[in-house]
């Protein structure tokens, strides 16, 4: 007990000198001289918007140096009735929403400014008003279907490869773990670009760019501690499961992306979008049956693998077109990058490892042509889900 | 991921989604997905009383006068005559104490605009005088920065208010001093540099010159009528609109139009008029940026005297009437025959109209 508390004690001595420099730079107020009558920095982002019968809604968080107040909003140029919810000035950090009972018009354009009470303007655009779509039984459905065609079928498609390439030895099992690295190295820099780019919609002092290299960190580090707890390196039955996991969460991502685009009308591309991501992910199929292919795993386990990396899209669709907020999807993406970069470390040490044993370079013209062939099936078949 | 670039924050073009649309407009999940949409969306609620006449489109919430200091509809008939005196030569001294200051106003519920401005207010006091009477105003600047008093008139160079002419540093005073004329619905401006900062800053105001009947023996009931005191002028309702807006982000864009400054301010409270009398306005454009304004009575026509200084109109029976910055003139209309009701006049420049600038007249018996 002593042995803890000595060092407690002892850390407690930075945090009260911490608290006593905090109170004696708040009682001196040396920056005075800089306040005058300078108006505080404003910041507000706009998470959310909701177009119904109703009019517009929008959830707004605030951000800046002090607590601000949206007194008006214009909506195309126009002083429009609004009602705030919570009422009052938001504090740093704060949400709300604004209910605008404007009569928008299906199919245009529509321009919000916020007017806060020293005069400062925040402009948000509504590029194509179409109605939010409400949760109701008949939406879930549609969008679960929607998700089962861009995770669940290309994948169990992809695994279809799997007799063809068990049939074809030594050279199609290099090849298919080279292009599942291949097609890990698009889906990483895909990615992350994504996360970034959300993070970078997010209210400024989530500090954007932490909230998607952090959680990767975290994930990848966490992912090889409990993978490897045994000491031994993934193969086969267990790396096929990583990488399933890894691809499931990377399939959340791509889930919330295409809500959130049916949440914000662009719900007409959605089916060109779906037929092009149904193509674009059978490649996942096959990356996830590469390790197996020395064994003979049961149809039961090809089932949960599917599931696993296929269903996380329909629970992205839900979430992305019911409750989207950038900063969550920047750390959800955050972390499908650290679960890739593993498996794409496991995979390469894995295809390390069976080559060395069988006395073989890794560096076989299999698996140079599988990494390139990887890469560049994924971003051909980009082009066709390209907005 | 990457190919859906932006979607969450709408970025898709009206042109990309009809294009996505015709490529492959027969898709079974397109149309699910259409159908589920509701087949309107626009509203179907009626207004509500308490908001039937603007159905929404207003800046919610109430200005506070007293904290500002002015009321707009006071501002409507707040005639400053001066100081009054005859001088040995018969005619009359008016004089005037004006002064500069910086404040911040409320310019649209809970709004508040940095303004410069003459006596606390804008715009800056109504002043009335006859023509051919001496006007003296002294003028402080305890403002932040140099101003002057530019008035619309005719006066020496060094009466001017203009940079080397009357233009005075903070703490400083000058005295502006001339014979008024011509009669007319004139301004004054303060005209130190830059021009257009100071200007929509605040530092403005009307200047109205009666018209002396006994210089216009042809005219002599027009100008009666015009006369403030005069027992012609007591027929008529008499009201100074100045059109006036704010740039509250300094981007030289206007985000709040009005007559008199405060957004709105005769739409959730009307002008009250009645049908017995007839109305005068003297209108006058200050507004900055936009090249011109204007005002459009509903329901009625109206004559026109540009600048003021003609006793018969330089324009019969219009219902709109523009101006450009600085421009400003009489407009003579009567609702004798009207039924009582609402009546509005605003902008007819849409965008103005709805940043604000839409004011009503109450029409009673």
């Amino acid at each position: 007990m002593t042995a803890l508390r000595r060092p407690l004690l002892w850390a407690l001595l930075p945090l009260l000198l911490l608290a006593g420099a905090a109170f004696a730079f708040l009682a001196s107020d040396p920056l005075a001289p800089f306040a005058g009558s300078v108006p505080p920095v404003e910041e507000l982002t706009v998470e959310r918007t909701i177009l119904d019968a109703n009019g517009i809604s929008v959830r707004v968080r605030a951000g800046g140096s002090e607590a601000m107040r949206i007194v008006q909003v214009q909506v195309d140029g126009a002083y429009w009735q609004f009602r705030q919810d919570p009422s009052g000035g938001l504090e740093r950090m704060q949400a709300a929403w604004l209910h605008i009972p404007y009569p928008w018009v299906e199919g245009e354009a529509h321009h919000l400014a916020f007017v806060t009470n020293t005069g400062a303007l925040f402009e948000h655009s509504i590029e194509v008003a179409v109605t939010t779509p409400a949760a109701s039984g008949e939406r879930v459905h549609l969008y679960a279907v929607i998700g089962l065609f861009v995770g669940v079928v290309p994948i169990a498609l992809g695994m279809l490869f799997y007799p063809a390439l068990r049939i074809g030895g030594a050279g199609a099992f290099d090849f298919a773990l080279a292009l599942t690295i291949g097609l890990l190295v698009f889906l990483l820099v895909d990615t992350l670009a994504e996360a970034l780019e959300l993070a970078g919609a997010a209210a400024e002092q989530f500090h954007g760019p932490a909230l998607v290299w952090l959680p990767a960190g975290v994930t990848f580090v966490l992912l090889m501690a409990i993978t490897r707890r045994r000491g031994a390196p993934l193969g086969g039955i267990a790396l096929a499961t990583s990488i399933a996991f890894g691809i499931g969460l990377h399939n959340l991502g791509e889930g919330l992306a295409i809500g959130a685009a049916f949440g914000t009308g662009a719900a007409a591309l959605g089916s060109f979008l779906v037929i092009g991501f149904t193509l674009h992910n059978i490649t996942e199929g096959i990356g996830i049956a590469a390790p197996m292919l020395r064994e003979r795993p049961p149809l039961k386990l090809f089932l949960a693998l599917i599931a696993l990396a296929g269903l996380p899209a329909v629970i992205g669709i839900w979430i992305g077109s019911f409750a989207f907020s950038p900063h969550w999807a920047a750390i959800a993406l955050g972390t499908a990058v650290g679960a890739i970069l593993q498996v794409m470390v496991e995979v390469g040490a894995y295809l390390l490892r069976k080559s060395r044993a069988q006395g073989r370079s890794w560096a076989s013209p299999a698996t140079l042509a599988g990494t390139m062939v990887g890469m560049f099936v994924m971003y051909t078949t980009a082009v066709f889900v390209q907005v | 991921m990457g190919y859906t670039d932006g979607w969450w924050k709408g970025r898709v073009s009206r042109r990309l989604l009809l294009s996505g649309g015709a490529v492959l407009g027969g898709s079974q999940i397109a149309r699910a997905v259409a159908l589920a949409q509701p087949a309107r969306s626009t509203m179907v609620a009626e207004p509500q009383s308490s908001h039937a006449k603007h159905d929404g489109m207003i800046t919610p919430g109430s200005v506070d006068y007293p904290r500002n200091g002015f009321d707009p509809h006071d501002i409507l008939t707040g005639w400053d005559p001066g100081k009054v005196s005859r001088l040995p030569d018969g005619r009359t001294l008016r004089e005037f104490d004006i002064v500069a200051q910086d404040k911040e106003i409320e310019i649209a519920p809970g709004l508040m605009f940095p303004a410069w401005t003459y006596n606390g207010r804008v715009p800056g006091p109504t002043l009335r005088v006859t023509e051919g009477d001496l006007v003296r105003v002294r003028f402080q600047n305890f403002g932040s920065h140099p101003h002057s008093i530019h008035f619309h008139g005719i006066h020496s160079a060094r009466m001017d208010g203009v940079p080397g002419a009357g233009n005075v540093r903070p703490g400083g005073e000058f005295v502006y001093e001339f014979e008024a004329r011509p009669f007319g619905c004139h301004l004054y401006h303060c005209h130190s540099v830059p021009l257009k900062r100071h200007i929509h800053k605040g530092l403005y105001g009307a200047f109205i010159i009666d018209p002396d009947p006994a210089r216009h023996p042809g005219e002599a009931a027009a100008a009666s009528s015009r006369l403030l005191g005069s027992p012609e002028n007591a027929k008529w309702q008499e009201f100074v609109l100045v059109m006036n807006a704010f740039d509250t982000n300094f981007d030289e864009e206007n985000e709040v139009y009005a007559v008199n400054s405060i957004a709105h301010a005769y739409t959730k409270r009307p002008i009250v008029i009645s049908r017995q009398r007839p109305v005068r306005v003297y209108l006058i454009n200050v507004t900055e940026f936009d090249p011109i304004n204007s005002l459009h009575l509903h329901a009625n026509f109206f004559d026109y005297y540009d600048h003021g200084t003609t006793l018969s109109p330089t324009l019969r029976t219009v219902d709109t009437i523009m101006q450009c910055q600085g421009q400003r003139g009489i407009l003579e209309f009567s609702f004798k025959d009207h039924e009582p009701g609402l009546y509005m006049f605003h902008a007819h420049q849409s965008e103005f109209a709805e940043l604000g600038w839409m004011s009503m007249f109450e029409l009673r018996a």
